[in-house]
């Protein structure tokens, strides 16, 4: 019962969007629109789960001394401010929770991404060596794709952003093609696996 | 109190914590990092709250002509179980929540991928067949071909020897050619990133100092 139960569920749920989509007719239409509402909902309840996890494991980390242990509160601080701020004043512009956002998890969120740009380019000078064609090639188009993007690349040739679009719209949209149809038939397989129960690593087990 | 000062020095300092990173990992950094992740995880909840769980579940269990739709009580009571997950007894319950996510997530994008993902993609690749120039006609050759090489590239199904090994071998080019551009165009979005800081720093942070100090104009 500790599986069969999930399983019907994950199995009704499946087959109803499925059908709401092949048969959009009364009664699945109605309950294809309800289930995806229920489903947002209860997605959104992970959101919690999560939230709730990060509160216990910073917690454990202060009651145990664990290794940092002293950021934890900073961590906890940090999401009450924004929960009670949120909860008692509402999210609308000119709000503590707005400006929060604002001037704080917004520049830190592009400070953080921003970050990026030094690690990628390091590691990149030490993985991208030239060992083989294919790998010359990769440098090649990542280098003039970035030479394109700027007004260096023009004054170089003016050839080099034209050769930076082709590089997008061309080779680029084809293997990101290849890659979205291979993923899509990926999805299309393991949400059917999942559907009629044959994949249920999600419920813990090995098979 | 000037809360716009108060926000631009804020936003700096939380800056200049996170950039020290650069040199090595030290509190400053560990600070801002950790503070990052409370708020986020904060604004995410409340952003869960108010942007779906109010319209979605809220208004429509009580809306607002009046009544009570007992029905919406359901995915009420998936949530609570999905949160069941932090109390050892009765954490099995989520799996009810987590079957429904699934199936329901399964179904959904099944459809909506084999759509979007495979079926638009293989109408544009057929659809791109270009006649006109000698460089429109190569340039949509070359992306006909790309996309049937890289797709044959991505079957495992059947051995890469022979002709089939030939075309992955033009896939796995023409994937290096992808990998390379789209690397380099998200460096450059870093980038782009990064000069957004810079000229916060310099355009908005910087000026504030003279005139804390009450200094220049």
């Amino acid at each position: 019962m500790r599986l069969i139960i999930p399983l019907a569920i994950t199995f009704t749920a499946g087959m109803i969007m499925i059908l709401n989509f092949f048969v959009p007719h009364q009664p699945f239409r109605f309950l294809g629109e309800n289930l995806q509402e229920w489903y947002l909902i209860v997605a959104s309840g992970a959101i919690f789960l999560g939230a709730m996890n990060l509160m216990h494991v910073h917690f454990r980390k202060i009651k145990l001394k664990l290794k940092n242990w002293k950021y934890s509160p900073v961590t906890i601080i940090g999401f009450l401010v924004m929960l009670v701020l949120g909860l008692i004043y509402g999210v609308t512009e000119g709000r503590p929770f707005n400006y929060l956002f604002m001037n704080m998890v917004a520049p830190m969120g592009a400070t953080m991404f921003s970050l990026l740009a030094f690690f990628v380019a390091s590691a990149a000078f030490r993985a991208f060596r030239a060992s083989n064609w294919r790998a010359t090639l990769l440098l090649t188009s990542a280098f003039l794709v970035m030479l394109g993007q700027v007004p260096i690349g023009a004054m170089i040739w003016d050839k080099i952003p034209l050769i930076k679009v082709w590089l997008m719209s061309i080779p680029n949209t084809a293997g990101q093609r290849a890659v979205m149809i291979g993923a899509a038939m990926g999805v299309v397989s393991t949400s059917l696996r999942m559907i009629f129960g044959v994949e249920r690593s999600w419920l813990g087990g090995t098979d | 109190m000037n809360w716009e000062i108060l926000g631009i020095w804020l936003g700096a300092l939380v800056t200049l914590c996170l950039y020290s990173f650069l040199y090595r990992d030290n509190p400053f950094y560990k600070f801002a990092e950790h503070l990052f992740v409370g708020m986020s995880a904060g604004y995410w909840v409340i952003y869960q709250i108010e942007n779906v769980l109010i319209p979605n579940w809220w208004q429509s269990m009580v809306p607002s002509e009046g009544g009570f739709n007992w029905i919406w009580i359901i995915p009420g009571i998936f949530v609570l179980f999905m949160l069941a997950r932090m109390v050892p007894k009765i954490a099995g319950l989520s799996r009810l929540s987590l079957g429904m996510i699934i199936g329901s997530g399964a179904g959904l994008n099944m459809v909506s991928f084999f759509q979007t993902n495979a079926m638009a993609q293989v109408k544009g690749t057929i659809f791109s067949v270009a006649s006109g120039s000698v460089w429109s006609i190569f340039s949509s050759l070359v992306l006909v071909v790309g996309v049937v090489s890289g797709l044959i590239y991505f079957f495992f199904s059947k051995a890469h020897t022979g002709v089939v090994g030939k075309a992955a071998n033009v896939g796995i080019t023409i994937l290096m050619v992808a990998f390379g551009a789209s690397f380099g165009y998200t460096i450059m979005a870093r980038l782009s990133l990064l000069i957004g800081r810079c000229q916060f720093m310099l355009e908005d942070w910087l000026p504030t100092i003279p005139r804390l100090l009450g200094i220049g104009g």
